[in-house]
């Protein structure tokens, strides 16, 4: 067991992990942090996609020993004072979602592709996202939900 | 959105945004992996590496001894306490199929399927300690390819005898529908054209982004079961059938579902070895699949060869049209099986007025992973057979390809239609869905810049596919499905509870997984009652809420369930009726009920719908007898299918000197009766357009000559990713349905159904002039190249993992290179 102290949506956990714990899984089991959910066990399907220090990581490519001292955005900890993020606003105006599964980790992911490029074209949109997999959208509103986030407020994480 | 509905709309028709996306945008969601009780047990696996093999021997031993481990089971320990897999359709009296044990002891049938299971105190200790299960195994012969295993040279199971499950066969003379399809081909041999090919429909995984996740809790009084299921009804009905657990003494809870289509109707194996061990053990046991777990041993869907026959005259009016079918179940009959392709049965000869018909299916046995419903489940198959041989047909004939159908289809003055299969479609406009979709897509600007590019000899040339299309929805009269030899009904059930503080809680049998029950329900309940969308709460998923339903699976949800819905309405606002008029000193026949109001005609008194409730809550000053309840159930049993339908039209780019596909545009334009929400229908048709799309181009379950599934990750299944796909231009037209109150005919399926042949036709429509008049699908650029430069042989040859090119960034640079 090794001891880690991570912050976690503006929370401090300090924790005995395993070693070979995945952050997604001490997110999930041991935080309680299921808003981030897995998808696949290769690291195609992005739907574990979480922040580390304000970049973007799949979850289940990072342990959870390497978020040691370093700080965790979820989808959980992206609404301010009940106040939703403009990019969860904009994925529910647009229609983003259906199932819901991939929308975390798409979310995360598309407040990346904007803190990159505050302006992105739409093909730049779509290359942004190919790290996470949608089965219900087609992408095509997800897309939308992105440009109108773009529009409306520029990145912000 | 052309409307031709004068009936005047409030919430129907509105885009409401969702209900259901709060909880989904912020992480507050319930999927079943998620769930933590007491004292939870967590399961692995043990699954089969071999196709075809016998049990020998188990050694749990190590297994069992390794830490945390609370215990280990082989099918033998499990027994006859494990229950069995049911079919609920067999499609003929005398269908072939072995018994399906959720673990077998002796023999496994395909690579994936489960010998053994490890319960341990963590989901890691399980894992860990499964793998050291040690199974010997005695490998078999396996039957693999499709039309190998249809000559019985290999039993995929050797009891049985024989590969072949059911042949099933639908023929217009023998119906009386109409004439005889030999006499028709024959015909045409002579003075007509006949047009004859054979089609393979891939196999695909549905990957549905959520695995499917169990969690059995046994203590209490009744055994709960939470699964990521489209039908916990289902499993409900089949656990009771199987295990001999009273059906009272079981709730089966579908929370959160991420994604299903078609791909969680299923009773399945993880499910029912998670019941037995919960039981057994007495303590709640969750298991959740990996996703290497779920590509491998959940569903699949399509896997068909179609040998096809159109018979025509020379002026292109088609007189028959032969069908026939081989179709891959896989090791066992899943729980629909072979009614999948049955489904298509009654759809290949689309919106065309076909003069003899003949449909025959014969379902196979092999040594890979069962099938059963994909999105649009036989319909698709359908749909792709008759519009590639459409377009067979104008290439044969040199007529324009949107010609053809107009001369064949039904006109909008023809309806109601009886078609050669005997169904009757009541209402459509094939010609106006036609018109604007051509309109949109700029087609004849389009076909210039094709007939530009062939003259000029460019090495991109353009194709243009079209798919004008059909489809049965709203499954189904149960009279239907009673002829059909299925096992249940296709009612749905609704309650409507009008609660004391003016809250309506609604119920519904139907199980959302995605779809947006919750908003799109709402409007409909809200328009009914006249109260606030936002009063409105939609209950479902949990049989001990929602104790009536038939699930949510071929776009079924509105046309059934919404109409459920409407009864169950209108039977409250009949109870409150008289309680307006007691109340108001009135006479019932006074009363009327408009926009959430009682009030007595020609007078300005009235009383909103809940004022009624909080009156019959209280009970104080009722109507003499009067039960003091507004609460209401009804079941809505179909009386015909809904017939939805749309013209498809899609524009690549076809490289000849590489085989990449480029899409250029898509416009799509849905004919779907009344649109409750035009923001959820359109979701519904990018999300179907896309499954259907990637069937055409990219995905595919490749097996190697072991039998092992080759595609068993997400680096090998490739699901298309935003950067393979474009935006897509999409309309919707509401002629009403006449079969239901609503008008509604059903969205769900239509995009997947529509579009795959709308993309074959324009990659074929690009190089046809080449020589090339078929390609496998998926239409991979290295089958497209090998069709170009062997000049127009079929390309059969398997598909090359490697060749797989999106995920290679030179291929994306260049905008939506597919």
């Amino acid at each position: 067991m090794t001891r880690i102290s991570v912050s976690v949506d503006g929370a401090t956990y300090t924790d005995d992990v395993e070693p070979r714990t995945l952050l997604v899984h001490y997110l999930r089991e041991q935080l309680g942090k299921t808003g981030t959910v897995v998808g696949c066990d290769t690291s195609n399907c992005g739907a574990c996609t979480v922040h580390l220090d304000g970049r973007s990581v799949k979850s289940c490519n990072v342990l959870a020993v390497q978020a040691d001292g370093h700080d965790v955005t979820t989808i959980e900890g992206l609404a301010q004072g009940g106040e939703l993020h403009p990019m969860q606003k904009a994925f529910h105006e647009c229609h983003a979602l259906q199932c819901g599964y991939c929308t975390p980790g798409m979310i995360m992911q598309s407040i990346d592709v904007l803190n990159d490029n505050p302006h992105p074209s739409e093909q730049e949109i779509r290359e942004g996202l190919e790290g996470n997999l949608c089965r219900c959208t087609g992408y095509h509103n997800i897309v939308r939900a992105v440009q109108q986030a773009a529009s409306s407020t520029g990145a912000q994480a | 959105m052309t409307v031709t509905d004068d009936r005047p709309t409030t919430e129907v028709g509105t885009a409401r945004l969702r209900k259901e996306d709060q909880r989904l945008i912020t992480g507050r969601t319930k999927w079943t992996d998620n769930i933590q009780l007491t004292g939870m047990l967590h399961m692995a696996m043990v699954r089969s590496p071999f196709a075809h093999a016998k049990i020998t021997a188990i050694d749990t031993s190590a297994a069992a001894a390794a830490p945390n481990v609370m215990a280990v089971y082989t099918g033998a320990d499990l027994g006859e306490g494990q229950g069995v897999l049911i079919n609920a359709w067999p499609i003929t009296p005398d269908q072939k199929a072995p018994t399906h044990l959720p673990m077998p002891s002796e023999r496994v049938a395909f690579a994936g399927e489960i010998v053994a299971c490890v319960v341990a105190r963590s989901a890691a200790a399980a894992r860990d300690a499964a793998e050291l299960v040690d199974v010997d195994y005695e490998e078999l012969p396996a039957a693999l390819e499709l039309k190998d295993a249809l000559s019985d040279r290999v039993l995929a199971h050797p009891d049985l005898g024989t590969n072949k499950s059911a042949y099933w066969v639908f023929d217009s003379k023998e119906a009386g529908t109409g004439g005889d399809v030999e006499e028709a081909i024959a015909k045409a041999r002579t003075d007509g054209v006949v047009i004859e090919r054979e089609f393979r429909q891939n196999r695909l995984i549905p990957a549905f982004m959520e695995p499917r996740s169990v969690v059995v809790d046994p203590t209490g009084e009744q055994n709960v079961m939470w699964s990521a299921t489209q039908v916990p009804h289902i499993v409900r009905f089949a656990l009771a059938a199987t295990t001999g657990v009273p059906e009272s003494k079981i709730r089966v809870i579908a929370p959160d579902v991420g994604g299903g289509f078609g791909g969680k109707l299923q009773v399945t194996p993880e499910e029912w070895i998670v019941w037995s061990v919960a039981r057994t053990l007495g303590k709640p046991v969750k298991y959740t699949e990996t996703r290497s777990e779920s590509l491998v041993a959940a569903h699949h869907g399509r896997d068909q060869w179609q040998k096809l026959t159109m018979a025509a005259e020379k002026d292109g009016t088609l007189t028959g049209f032969k069908v026939e079918l081989t179709a891959d179940l896989g090791a066992y009959v899943a729980v629909v099986g072979g009614g999948v392709p049955v489904l298509g049965a009654f759809m290949f000869n689309s919106i065309y007025k076909f003069s003899s018909y003949h449909f025959a299916c014969q379902t196979v046995f092999t040594n890979k992973t069962w099938t059963d419903a994909y999105r649009g489940a036989g319909r698709p198959e359908a749909t792709f057979g008759i519009e590639r041989m459409m377009d067979e047909l104008a290439a044969e004939l040199d007529m324009e390809p949107l010609e053809l159908r107009r001369k064949n289809w039904i006109s909008s003055d023809e309806f109601p239609f009886t078609t050669v299969c005997g169904m009757e479609y009541d209402s459509g406009n094939y010609e106006a869905a036609t018109d604007e979709a051509t309109a949109s897509f700029g087609y004849d600007e389009l076909r210039a810049e094709q007939k530009r590019r062939r003259d000029a000899g460019d090495p991109v040339q353009l194709g243009i596919g079209i798919s004008t299309f059909t489809e049965m929805c709203g499954l189904a009269p149960s009279r239907v499905l009673g002829s059909l030899n299925y096992g249940a009904g296709g009612w749905e059930a609704a309650s409507v509870r009008m609660l004391a503080t003016g809250k309506v809680e609604v119920v519904t049998g139907a199980s959302a997984h995605g779809q947006g029950h919750e908003t799109a329900f709402s409007q409909i309940v809200a328009d009914q009652l006249g109260v606030p969308f936002e009063d409105v709460e939609i209950l479902h998923g949990d049989t001990q809420i929602s104790h009536k339903g038939m699930d949510t699976y071929g776009s079924r949800s509105l046309v059934v369930g919404g109409e459920a819905l409407v009864k169950a309405s209108e039977k409250v606002i009949a109870k409150a009726k008289p309680v307006a008029a007691h109340l108001l000193e009135a006479s019932v026949d006074d009363i009327e009920f408009s926009a959430g109001r009682f009030g007595v005609r020609g007078t300005d008194q009235g009383l909103s719908i809940q004022e009624i409730a909080l009156a019959v809550f209280a009970a104080h000053n009722l109507p003499d007898g009067m039960e003091p309840t507004l609460d209401a159930d009804a079941v809505y049993d179909p009386v015909n299918f809904s017939f939805p339908h749309g013209t498809h039209l899609c524009a690549v780019e076809v490289d000849t000197e590489t085989g990449a596909i480029k899409m250029r545009k898509y416009t799509c334009v849905d004919d779907i009766g009344t649109v409750i929400n035009p923001l959820i229908v359109e979701g519904q048709v990018h999300g179907g357009l896309v499954q259907g799309i990637a069937q055409a181009l990219w995905e595919d379950a490749v097996y190697d000559d072991a039998g092992t599934l080759v595609s068993g990750s997400f680096v090998d299944y490739t699901l298309p990713t935003a950067a393979d796909t474009i935006s897509y231009d999409v309309h919707h037209r509401s002629t009403p349905s006449l079969t239901n109150t609503l008008g509604t005919k059903g969205v769900g399926e239509a995009g997947t159904i529509a579009s795959t042949p709308a993309v074959v036709n324009a990659v074929i429509d690009a190089i046809r002039h080449l020589g090339v008049d078929d390609i496998v699908m998926p239409c991979t650029p290295e089958r497209v190249w090998k069709a170009i430069r062997s000049a127009g042989a079929n390309q059969a040859a398997p598909t090359v993992g490697a060749a797989q090119p999106h995920f290679d960034e030179s291929e994306t640079e260049n905008g939506a290179a597919l």
